[in-house]
């Protein structure tokens, strides 16, 4: 039997880890509902650009079709950009995404592909670089931020199109958990290049339009602009996945604690009762012995 | 006048959401107004200042580039950096300037798009100056 203080450390060890997993689930709880403000602000102007891309590119495919819509013609050389947190402690998060990214590469590197590896967030990056390490070209380090803006897609995505104008690889595939709910996130592979309608996307009527300066220049304008507005969506989509992840861990932690304490509660009173009685029974055994 | 349906959006927010009577759109190849029955039309812009006129007033914004789309009965406008003219503060247009100059730079060290780079660059700076004055 243990004795009484280690329990009562035992108890106010677990009450303290109570107390710090329910700040923490607290603190992302806010963090949550700001993460998906902002997603939903982006919305509207990611459905208006996938509208008009679609329409664009139905148009603009065929022949002399600029190589981020149509291609490069192979497939050999795959990019995947795996975006996961900066920050353990939200559950499967970030293993979820990584998962899934290194079922891909595995299956790219069995069908003779080249695969290359960009994480963004370290999380990522600790989770596949011992099975895939030696692919790695680059990682985005976005610790230092605190609230993701399109600047920072628009510095992944310079970075993914400067590699690929150097013909570094063919396709690009970004990895993002998308967010559902708080209590489920959907690890999520989206080809960026060449560009892909993504579903459910519906394409603008089949308007004529005039295009100024010409159909070609505004495609060439928004095509880098439709990676980077594909990556600003997905590390909203992150960004709000994560903080819910970790709302709903923390939210598990808290409650295991709770269970925890009550256990040890009952066993400390126990123990407490065992020794009292065992006090009682050698006083009563010495005054009979009188 | 007719309305029609205007809509300003950046990546990080959406601006306007208004019904409107005339657009001025700093176009690429040039200003255009677009109102009620335009020619459906697709646009990139260049950095410059958004006229929005409908029947409670007119409205200005800063944009530093994007497209718009224009159809006869809506006028889309997506702007990669935008702001109302009001919260055009000097610190902001001087952040927009540096960045259109690092744009810039970058262009000329790598030897691509160099000219687009530059009229983005003087026309970042146009704005800027017009809108502090």
């Amino acid at each position: 039997m243990p004795n009484l203080k280690d329990l009562k450390n035992r108890i106010s060890s677990v009450k303290s880890t109570r107390k710090i997993t329910k700040a923490m689930q607290m603190v992302a709880a806010a963090k949550l509902r700001r993460a998906q403000e902002a997603a939903e602000m982006a919305r509207p102007y990611t459905e208006r650009f996938n509208s008009v891309m679609a329409g664009l590119a139905a148009s603009a495919s065929g022949e002399g079709a600029p190589k981020l819509l149509a291609g490069t013609g192979s497939d050999d050389t795959h990019l995947l950009v795996v975006m996961t947190a900066e920050r353990g402690l939200c559950g499967g998060f970030n293993s979820n995404i990584a998962k899934l990214a290194k079922s891909h590469a595995a299956d790219l590197l069995a069908q003779g592909k080249t695969v290359k590896i960009i994480t963004v967030g370290k999380k990522g990056r600790d989770a596949i670089r011992r099975d895939l390490g030696d692919h790695f070209v680059g990682h985005v380090d976005l610790s230092e931020v605190k609230r993701v803006g399109y600047d920072n897609a628009q510095d992944i995505a310079r970075d993914v199109l400067a590699r690929f104008d150097a013909g570094e690889f063919d396709v690009a595939t970004i990895f993002y958990a998308k967010f559902v709910n708080v209590v489920s996130q959907i690890p999520t592979a989206q080809q960026i290049i060449p560009f892909e309608v993504p579903e459910g996307t519906q394409a603008d009527d089949s308007t004529l339009y005039d295009y100024e300066p010409s159909e070609e220049a505004i495609l060439a304008d928004l095509l880098p602009r439709g990676v980077a507005t594909q990556i600003f969506a997905a590390l909203l989509e992150n960004g709000a996945s994560e903080q819910g992840a970790r709302m709903s861990a923390m939210d598990n932690a808290t409650r295991n604690a709770g269970e925890m304490i009550d256990k040890l509660t009952i066993e400390f009173n126990r123990s407490r009762q065992a020794v009292i009685t065992n006090e009682l029974i050698e006083i009563i055994s010495g005054a009979e012995a009188l | 006048m007719a309305d029609f349906k205007f809509d300003l959006v950046s990546p990080e927010r959406r601006l306007a959401e208004l019904d409107a009577t005339e657009v001025q759109i700093p176009g690429a190849d040039g200003d255009m107004t677009a109102m009620a029955d335009h020619a459906p039309t697709i646009t990139t812009l260049r950095p410059g200042i958004l006229k929005v006129v409908h029947s409670g007033g007119t409205e200005e914004f800063v944009v530093s580039g994007g497209f718009a789309e224009i159809t006869a009965n809506s006028v889309t406008v997506l702007a990669e950096k935008a702001l109302p003219r009001s919260e055009a503060t000097k610190e902001r247009m001087d952040k927009l300037v540096e960045e259109a100059t690092a744009a810039h730079e970058a262009a000329k060290a790598s030897g691509q798009g160099v000219d687009e780079a530059d009229q983005v660059r003087n026309a970042m700076v146009e704005v800027a100056s017009h809108v502090m004055l």
